[in-house]
């Protein structure tokens, strides 16, 4: 029997304006990230409401990445400074609640940026990787 | 000892009704039993004198009352607040919740209320007469012959121990003296937490939420969650209200409520005094309130009418979240 080797599921929410246009960028420049990423796209990184990032992890994801505008750049002129309070203080609370800190990560991604989004993804799917299964923020109920 | 009497908030009550100031009075009325008194809109100067309970399990916050209350109300309501619960009043002023000119606010002095668990801890069960002397209790129960007394300060609620003010920042009328911001230990415990490992605060959360029934009595106690339509009444959300089916949707639960009053609680520790589980929920509000405390400076919220909360504000240099575990990391 083969053993299948394990592959993180990663979701990674990106910004309309610039993550999203930058994940583009890395498939126009042939730059590899893992397949395992799973890109939905938000009209913007505020957006993305941590009940969210939750339900990620309730449907089986066991990384959680948040790629908005850099600060001072959003389409929206503050969304994300709000993300970034808001982020701040929810990875802060699930690293309270005992869930390990490199599941969920939020990076800043512009349009112009293929090459950092590739490398983001690489690094963080490693990390995801080598702390192995959600287990801590699973719903069994959601697995096949 | 409570410094206010239930003599003292009748005579209030009964002169501002019969004097025409006040068509409505908050209070408290007898429950089933003595400790599970029941907060109540009295209107009628009989009803009052008869029916008006104050003793030292009068913990509920009126303020989110109010918001109910007043809305299709004609006059004004007299409403008596403890120090802690002006700061809800306030927040909740600050959020358009109800109209200020609808409510005349009484502050009343607070010594800390009493917890019946810790009182069932010390007299047993059965609790069927529970009667006040000064600040002694004397507590009968069915299956002890003797009454068994207790002093309220060693039965006070979590809340209470760490007092963070008896400082009323709302009132038309204060009877008695005002107090002042107390310097309180209210974060120690979470500072004991987080000075845990990882898997010890798993282990310990995990052991505390899966207590949780999902009565949301939390949800609906706290003055911050005055939403009329809860994210948790949204059939849609999968997360109704229902049972938890498991660990996580407790989990899911408890971040998302402490969640969305993160910036606007402002520690009145009701969560904590109506859990029937006695989940320290004060733990998970309270860490935030540390969180916002240390990356955007101290606020508390209820404080002043008007103040903005930190999450709908922003400055261009906040902590990046991938920061916030360097800086509680120095702290520990």
């Amino acid at each position: 029997m083969q053993v299948e080797e394990y592959k993180p599921l990663i979701v990674a929410f990106c910004c309309n304006w610039c993550s999203y246009a930058g994940a583009d960028l890395a498939g126009n420049n042939r730059l590899n990230y893992p397949a395992d990423v799973k890109i939905i796209r938000v009209p913007c990184s505020c957006r993305v409401n941590p009940m969210f990032i939750l339900r990620a992890f309730q449907r089986g994801a066991d990384g959680v990445i948040l790629c908005g505008c850099h600060p001072g750049d959003c389409h929206y002129t503050s969304g994300n400074y709000y993300t970034r309070r808001r982020m701040a203080l929810l990875f802060s609370m699930l690293d309270y609640l005992g869930i390990e800190r490199e599941r969920t990560r939020v990076e800043w991604v512009s349009a112009a940026e293929g090459a950092k989004f590739a490398a983001t993804m690489n690094d963080f799917a490693q990390k995801v990787a080598s702390l192995g299964k959600n287990k801590r923020l699973e719903d069994l109920r959601c697995k096949k | 000892m409570q410094k206010v009497s239930r003599e003292i908030l009748v005579d209030k009550a009964i002169s501002l009704l019969n004097q025409g100031v006040v068509k409505a009075v908050f209070g408290w009325r007898k429950g089933e039993f003595d400790y599970d008194v029941t907060p109540a809109v009295f209107t009628t100067e009989k009803d009052i004198k008869e029916n008006f309970v104050f003793n030292g399990f009068c913990g509920a916050n009126f303020s989110k009352y109010l918001v109910a209350k007043t809305v299709n109300f004609d006059g004004k309501i007299l409403v008596f607040l403890k120090s802690c619960d002006t700061y809800s009043f306030n927040q909740l002023l600050t959020e358009h919740r109800f109209d200020r000119e609808k409510v005349y606010a009484v502050g009343i002095p607070c010594d800390g209320m009493a917890d019946i668990s810790k009182v069932k801890e010390i007299a047993g069960d059965g609790v069927s007469k529970i009667d006040f002397e000064g600040d002694m209790m004397k507590v009968t129960t069915l299956y002890q012959d003797e009454p068994v007394e207790i002093k309220l300060g060693d039965v006070l609620l979590e809340r209470c121990y760490n007092c963070k003010s008896k400082k009323h920042v709302a009132y038309d009328e204060l009877i008695g003296e005002d107090g002042e911001v107390l310097d309180s230990n209210r974060f120690d415990e979470v500072a004991k937490l987080e000075a845990m490992t990882p898997d010890e605060r798993f282990a310990f959360w995990q052991g505390e939420l899966s207590k949780c029934l999902r009565c949301n009595a939390c949800r609906d106690v706290c003055p911050a969650c005055t939403c009329e339509k809860c994210v948790f009444d949204n059939p849609n959300s999968g997360v109704e209200n229902k049972a938890a089916a498991n660990s996580f949707e407790e989990k899911m639960f408890h971040i998302i409520r402490a969640f969305h009053v993160a910036g606007r609680c402002t520690d009145c520790g009701e969560c904590s005094r109506v859990c029937p589980q006695n989940i320290p929920l004060h733990l998970l509000n309270r860490k935030f309130i540390k969180d916002i405390n240390q990356f955007y400076g101290e606020y508390q919220a209820g404080e002043q009418v008007g103040s903005r909360a930190p999450l709908v504000n922003y400055t261009t240099e906040d902590v990046e979240p991938c920061d916030v575990f360097k800086g509680g990391e120095e702290n520990a």
